[in-house]
């Protein structure tokens, strides 16, 4: 903990603790919704039969499954998200995660593999030097984050239906579940993966991903809030079940798309 | 009720001796619309705090919905259900009934000053509950076009990408969180006048809840 650390390039450490406590709930992490007014009516929105007196809480986990299903309807895979200038990159890019960028996992490149498993045909793991000789696409998009401030980012690494393709992923799955070494992750919808921008990415702003953006990897989802862009990534599960996630274990809402 | 009906007499009861100010789905959709607001300004405050766009407006955790992010998104994002198909119903009522043209029109500056200089004076009068006067007009014809603002700018807020055009609309992602914010002014400013009047003038609450 006493070693000198490698501080990113151009993030502000200020920046960073600031952001990283608003995620974080008031008093706990848990889902208690003060002010539960009758929700008779919202019960009766959801066209639900909900038999044992439901909590509001519950009323709203089960409309926020209807807005996950109305989210993947409103999804397209065709649809863009809108790219950027060099010009219009926020500088510095904000650190933002629930722990301040000094506890941000410190990965060894040397020593670091990429997990694969699920529904694959070659399960093989992937080194740096292996997904860095894969073809490089890149982008400049925004990040929106669920607390609602954006910002704008160059991201540059393998496309994600590519790499899908390249190690045989059952791409008729429901699921690609990430794992990331500090105990953090995520579960996307196969079509958010599928999608053109969706990149296994391994540069920021054409230079080596820093760690405070997710050294060695990051899954840079353009059409999905923040928090469903992973950092630091050991292993990607292609599967048929929900596997959830850090967040959306807590209640935000698991499709999160833009 | 037969003996009415044989002699001639317009078909009305006793208590309906009164006009009818407001009928059945004006009321059904305000109260339906009165609780929305307030869900999706409570939690909308919350989701504010998160990352305000102002230094010095911060919302009180006691004024606002859900605790937490989380918790109010999961009511911002149920509510908002609540409030865009009961407006679309109200709106779309307004205009097929008529009520919305023989109610908030015409409506011309000139009477929205000499009105407003009236009610100043403190000599608007308020005898007649089904006319509404200038001001009133263009009070609810204002915040029903925030409403729309509110619901659009909150949509484009919400899908970036999906709506990216309507996104483009507000000026971006960034802008767009700020003409919600506004909205969300206009309406609340809307709101405690509203009130205010309301509570002043009790047989206007009384019209909204019994009709007459």
């Amino acid at each position: 903990m006493a070693s000198p650390r490698k501080t990113a390039s151009g993030v502000d450490p200020k920046l960073l603790i600031k952001d990283a406590a608003k995620l974080l709930p008031q008093s706990s992490r848990r889902l208690f919704l003060r002010g539960a007014v009758s929700l008779g009516a919202l019960s009766m929105l959801t066209g639900c039969d909900i038999v044992d007196g439901p909590t509001s809480e519950n009323v709203l986990r089960v409309i926020s499954r209807f807005n996950d299903r109305v989210q993947a309807l409103l999804f397209s895979e065709t649809t863009l998200a809108p790219e950027y200038p060099e010009s219009a990159i926020t500088r510095p890019f904000p650190f933002n995660a629930y722990y301040s960028v000094d506890e941000a996992p410190d990965i060894d490149d040397d020593a670091y593999k990429l997990e694969i498993g699920g529904l694959v045909d070659n399960k093989k793991s992937w080194t740096l030097p292996e997904l860095n000789a894969l073809p490089e696409v890149s982008q400049i998009t925004r990040h929106v984050c669920v607390e609602g401030w954006s910002a704008i980012g160059s991201w540059q690494g393998v496309k994600l239906s590519d790499f899908l393709k390249t190690i045989g992923a059952d791409t008729t799955a429901k699921y690609i579940w990430f794992q990331c070494a500090e105990g953090y992750s995520t579960t996307i919808d196969m079509p958010t993966a599928l999608h053109p921008q969706t990149q296994l990415t391994l540069k920021f702003d054409h230079k080596t991903l820093p760690q405070a953006y997710g050294f060695p990897i990051k899954i840079r989802i353009p059409t999905k809030l923040g928090f469903k862009n992973p950092k630091y990534v050991t292993a990607m599960y292609v599967q048929n079940n929900d596997a959830g996630g850090y967040w959306e274990n807590q209640g935000y809402n698991w499709f999160s798309g833009l | 009720m037969t003996l009415e009906a044989t002699s001639n007499l317009p078909v009305t009861t006793g208590r309906a001796a009164e006009p009818l100010i407001h009928p059945r789905w004006v009321r059904i959709t305000h109260w339906i619309n009165a609780l929305a607001i307030l869900m999706m300004i409570g939690s909308g405050w919350q989701v504010y705090d998160a990352s305000p766009l102002f230094r010095f407006i911060y919302f009180p955790s006691q004024f606002a919905l859900g605790e937490w992010l989380a918790g109010a998104l999961l009511w911002h994002f149920a509510a908002m259900w609540l409030f865009v198909v009961n407006f679309i119903v109200y709106v779309t009522l307004g205009i097929l009934t008529g009520r919305f043209r023989r109610k908030l029109f015409p409506i011309s500056p000139r009477d929205v000053f000499n009105d407003f200089a009236a009610a100043l004076r403190g000599k608007l009068a308020h005898d007649d509950l089904t006319v509404y006067n200038a001001v009133q007009r263009l009070l609810y014809l204002g915040v029903i076009l925030a409403g729309v603002v509110i619901a659009l700018s909150g949509a484009s807020i919400w899908k970036p990408v999906q709506f990216k055009y309507l996104t483009a609309l507000f000026g971006g992602y960034d802008t767009a969180r700020y003409v919600h914010f506004f909205a969300m002014s206009t309406i609340v400013a809307f709101l405690t006048i509203h009130v205010a009047l309301a509570l002043l003038v009790p047989k206007s609450l009384r019209a909204m809840i019994f009709g007459r």
